[in-house]
């Protein structure tokens, strides 16, 4: 009885050690050495794993951000500029200092001002789908709303709204890591700057469509009138292809664009409601979904 | 036994309702709206402009490169605009809007081209021809046709192989073309073996046209370099792979091309365009389009300009019976659906379908339950259900190890899946990703 | 959205009209002739045993998807019923209900849907059931009924055995095949199936016919089953043929135990078996030679769930060597 006891305790013992002694040689045999700095640098990155910086996952980037000399066009989207300092600070080298930014949905073609004419069966993607047409509305520049920027949000920034089929971005909850903005085959959906109040005025649509074709196809497209160009006072507004797109650098966010666009497509969030006069400007603002 | 391909394919029901129909000629529209990029490849370069007034065959876009084709003005007319329109591939693309002159009598004219034996031509000649006058691959692929004959010195090519298959279900265009045109198929053949000095051609033609067969067979008897070979029924044997498979028994390398076995492939409906172009002078501006569905009037077959638009071809069969919800431009395995009747017929479009609501729906797409029917008809060899998982997961790298570019998109996956997953959607997206990462690659 | 919207879809624009259902449907067409024969041979046990099973499959199915999975439902693919009846198949007509119930748990809710439903599982359901029985309940797994002994109970039902378990046992006790040929059932009873035996394994004639009926509706292909059932008469024969004595003939083999069903219808289980032609071949030579070595030198009998079941476990890394081969592949490409 003892025997046995001590028997297997000794055979399991000796089994233990070589196993140990094993381990041990083959750590040492494979070590690979990795700069400390890296792990040090990732402790400060937000271990978001989204890829916004075009890495694939935190770690990668951290490691770029060590090997690499020059860091001034690596970012982080999701740590912004506070996250970037203290990379700095660690790693002793300069970095880029980049204006907050926030996804925008450049589509405002609401189930009830974008009639669909056409029903697309086969799996529910906006990239599957835009292989075979156009959509299922008129307009071949506007949002698919099979949500696949949705899909791919890390953050639990975004929403199909269902009432009108598009997506809703969370501008508390975006990181703006860009990542909708790949996954949307129509490339309807912007980083624009994100100031303090999140003040916005842009155009919410693409369609490059001449006005007729346009406004038949969805009654708040752009139509390329033009006048919003005319009425800015900064020349913030770029007309191409029968569209207006607002620079948001050159902007001042007079809103001045917003009461002329007689589409109503150009679109302003989060200003205070009427009366109260946004600094600078003297125009009321008109209230617009 | 009949000769075919040994691996996959599948026997979907044929359904060739008008088969019997002669072909006739569609009355000249008022108004015809050209596309620009009718073929593979870059799209042609507009030289026309608004009230510009066209003759019929003037070319009116010339070709953009080396892989693109000039398309000619099917009507003679006005220009009224130049315009984005919906194309079949669902996308906007420029247009050359013609107004017929309902006054110039050339328009209404019945072309008459007596039967032209004789080849004058030298061979330089013919192919500049056959590249002035903007042929291109009339089964459905549109690929520029001089790019296929011209030959560089490595390739030796000993065989010519004429697609008359037909292979998708529905469409007689080429099977009509083979019986009211074999001579002047014939003289086709004849002058493509002048032109790229070979001596050997063979027409394939599944065993479903009998009659063809037997009116090709007659018409070629004057050339013993012809031959006919009757083919076993079996889709997708009008691939061009899979037809050379079945013919000579040999294999296109992955990533070959025809050409690299020594055969060039061209379709019946080509070869009759080349010997309009050579013998006639006639550029590629009609062609013959099925316009078919069960539940349609009455139809047929019809000679149509380039340019009409499909709304003009459902109404001259009866119109749009009710309970229509889809609208095939081609065949029911590899044809594209519109979105609208106002689409105009390119030089790709072979046949019109019109599929009412029960044909139309997809059913709900269940588990699969790996029965391997996808594996079984695949006729490339390829693993449909495992490229679909991992181009849903997107692991595109993988995909690309599993050959899922060489996917021919026929369709027989999607086909027999029990289940009616969407086997094919998933592939075709994931080959287009994969090609996206291997041209950012290079 | 049913209004009248034009539908766009990628092509193909046609399908063949084969569905899952007509699949499991023609699968169970196919087990109607063993089921006949099993009634007419055990009597009302026989029902009792198949219906259980059936009925406590489809309530498994249904109860854990609603309560415990919260998924959709799916009980009407008819899977759960085709699993049903094959455990029923693979179990002796006079096991207690409640073993019956706890094997369709078993089958359903651990070898199906804890690995995600229909089409995930690794192992055919059915046979992890009547493993799982087997190794739980030997005793019990082992009592066969006799035939045309329509008793419902247990205790009253006189033990029969079967032919490859007296095979087995005559061996062990140092008798001769020569010496056990008076207790061993002609070549016709065990073709029909009079003999004892699981409840739908015994008539080997009832199980080929349904086969032929599958392959003729090309729900499976002649490779596995024929595979199978060539090579373990080819293994059998060559032991038979090199001591007839020690070994059974291989008409034995092939016609008794499960070979047939195991054969025809547990490896050819669509989920659970390989995707490719040379796939199913290596698979059915693997389950051959693994059913022939634990007959002829295990301790059971009988081997073939185990066989399949092992064999299962290698469908994946089958399937990711032996791939169909590719067109115009082994040719190098000339790049023009």
């Amino acid at each position: 009885m003892i025997l046995s006891i001590v028997d297997s305790t000794l055979l399991l013992g000796s089994i233990g050690t070589v196993a140990a002694g094993v381990l041990f040689l083959v750590s040492k045999r494979f070590y690979v050495y990795e700069d400390p700095m890296i792990a040090e640098v990732e402790e400060v990155l937000p271990a978001a794993n989204c890829g916004g910086c075009g890495f694939p996952g935190c770690k990668a980037f951290a490691e770029s951000l060590v090997k690499s000399d020059d860091i001034s066009d690596l970012f982080c989207p999701v740590g912004g500029n506070d996250v970037m300092k203290e990379v700095s600070v660690l790693l002793g080298k300069e970095v880029a200092e980049k204006d907050p930014t926030v996804a925008v949905v450049l589509c405002q073609g609401a189930c009830e001002v974008r009639p669909k004419t056409s029903l697309f069966q086969g799996p529910q993607s906006c990239a599957i789908s835009a292989l075979v047409f156009g959509g299922e509305t008129d307009c071949q520049y506007g949002c698919l709303g099979f949500g696949d920027c949705v899909d791919v949000c890390d953050f639990d920034a975004m929403h199909m709204d269902e009432e009108t089929g598009l997506p809703v971005i969370d501008s508390d909850k975006c990181t703006s890591c860009g990542a909708c903005v790949k996954a949307c085959p129509r490339e309807i959906i912007e980083l624009r700057p994100k100031n303090k109040r999140d003040l916005k005025v842009f155009v919410g649509c693409l369609n490059q469509d001449k006005a007729g074709i346009a406004k038949k196809a969805c009654s708040v497209a752009c139509i390329g009138c033009a006048k919003c160009e005319d009425i800015c006072p900064k020349d913030a507004v770029i007309m191409k292809d029968n569209l207006a797109y607002i620079d948001p650098l050159v902007c001042t966010l007079c809103r001045k664009c917003v009461e002329v666009c007689p589409t109503h497509s150009i679109i302003e969030t989060n200003f205070p409601p009427k009366k109260v006069r946004v600094k600078k400007q003297e125009n009321p603002p008109q209230a617009q979904a | 036994m009949l000769k075919t391909f040994p691996k996959g394919g599948i026997h979907p029901t044929e359904n060739k309702i008008t088969a019997t129909k002669a072909i006739n000629r569609l009355p000249v529209p008022k108004v015809v709206y050209v596309p620009i990029a009718q073929h593979i490849g870059i799209p042609s370069e507009i030289i026309v402009d608004r009230k510009d007034s066209v003759e019929i065959g003037q070319v009116i876009a010339k070709s953009g490169g080396y892989v693109s084709s000039n398309i000619h003005s099917p009507v003679a007319g006005t220009v009224t605009k130049l315009d984005m329109m919906v194309d079949s591939s669902g996308y906007k693309t420029q247009c050359i809007v013609i107004r017929t002159d309902q006054k110039n009598e050339a328009n209404f004219q019945e072309p008459e081209f007596p039967l032209k034996r004789e080849i004058t031509m030298g061979q330089k000649e013919i192919l500049q021809h056959i590249t002035d006058s903007g042929i291109v691959g009339l089964g459905g692929a549109t690929f520029p046709s001089h790019v296929k004959l011209d030959l560089k010195n490595d390739n030796k090519v000993d065989c010519l192989i004429i697609n008359g298959v037909e292979c998708e279900p529905y469409l007689t265009a080429d099977h009509r073309l083979m019986l009211e045109r074999a001579d002047e198929i014939v003289v086709g053949i004849q002058i493509l073996m002048h032109a790229l000095h070979i001596h050997e051609a063979v027409i394939g033609i599944e065993n479903n046209k009998k009659d063809a067969i037997k009116v090709l067979k007659k018409a070629a008897a004057i050339d013993k370099r012809i031959k006919v070979a009757a083919l076993r029924v079996k889709y997708p044997q009008g691939s061009e792979k899979q037809l050379i498979k079945s013919i000579l028994k040999r294999e296109v390398p992955k990533g070959g091309l025809p050409m690299d076995v020594g055969v060039i492939v061209h379709n019946v409906g080509t070869v009759f365009a080349i010997y309009q172009a050579v013998q006639h002078d006639r550029p590629l501006i009609e062609r013959v389009v099925t316009v078919t569905g069960k539940r349609l009037e009455k139809p047929s077959n019809f000679w149509v300009k380039i340019g009409t638009p499909i709304k003009d071809l459902v109404e001259a069969v009866g119109g749009i019976p009710e309970g229509t919800r889809k609208v095939v431009n081609g065949g029911p395995m590899m044809g594209k659906a519109l979105k609208s009747t106002d689409v105009p017929v390119t030089k790709g479009t072979s046949g019109i379908l019109v599929i009412s609501e029960e044909e139309a729906s997809r059913q709900e797409s269940k588990p699969c339950i790996r029965c391997s029917n996808c594996v079984f008809v695949c006729p490339m060899g390829l693993e449909p259900q495992l490229l679909m998982n991992l181009s849903e997961k997107g692991f595109y790298e993988k995909a690309r190890a599993e050959d899922i570019l060489t996917c021919i998109e026929c369709g027989s996956c999607s086909y027999v899946c029990p289940s009616h997953r969407p086997l094919l959607d998933y592939i075709r997206f994931g080959k287009s990703i994969v090609k996206k990462l291997e041209t950012a690659k290079n | 959205m049913a209004d009248g919207r034009i539908i766009i879809s990628a092509s193909p624009h046609v399908h063949s009209d084969r569905t899952s259902k007509r699949v499991m449907y023609d699968v169970l067409i196919a087990l109607v002739p063993a089921f006949v024969i099993s009634l007419y041979v055990f009597g009302l046990p026989a029902l009792v045993l198949t219906s259980v099973a059936v009925i406590s499959c489809i309530v498994f199915e249904a109860a854990i998807q609603k309560y415990l999975l919260k998924t959709e439902v799916t009980v009407s693919d008819g899977s759960a019923l085709i699993t049903g009846v094959l455990l029923a198949f693979n179990l002796p007509s006079s096991l207690p209900i409640w073993m019956i119930i706890v094997g369709s748990f078993v089958a359903i809710g651990i070898a199906k849907l804890s690995f995600g439903g229909l089409g995930n599982n690794i192992f055919n359901p059915a046979l992890v059931g009547r493993v799982f029985l087997l190794v739980s309940f030997p005793a019990q797994m082992t009592y066969w009924p006799t035939p045309f002994e329509n008793n419902m109970n247990m205790v009253d039902a006189v033990a029969g055995e079967t032919t490859l378990g007296i095979i087995k046992e005559g061996l062990l006790y140092g008798e001769t095949m020569t010496t056990l040929a008076s207790q061993i059932p002609s070549v016709t009873d065990l073709l029909f199936g009079f003999t004892s035996g699981s409840a739908g394994e015994m008539s080997a004639l009832a199980l080929m016919l349904g086969g032929v009926y599958m392959l003729a509706r090309k729900v499976i292909t002649w490779h596995i089953p024929i595979t199978i059932l060539v090579t373990m008469g080819v293994m059998t024969g060559i032991f038979w043929l090199a001591d007839p004595e020690q070994y059974a003939n291989p008409m034995i083999h092939l016609l008794s135990g499960g070979a047939v069903l195991g054969a025809f219808y547990m490896a050819t289980d669509l989920v659970t078996s390989p995707m490719t032609k040379k796939g199913m071949v290596i698979f059915a030579i693997g389950i051959a030679v693994i059913t022939v070595v634990i007959r002829l030198f295990g301790a059971y009998p009988e081997g073939i769930s185990f066989a399949i079941l092992i064999m299962n476990a290698f469908v994946p890394l089958i399937n990711s060597y032996f791939k169909p081969r590719r067109f115009g592949s082994k040719i190098k490409a000339k790049i023009v």
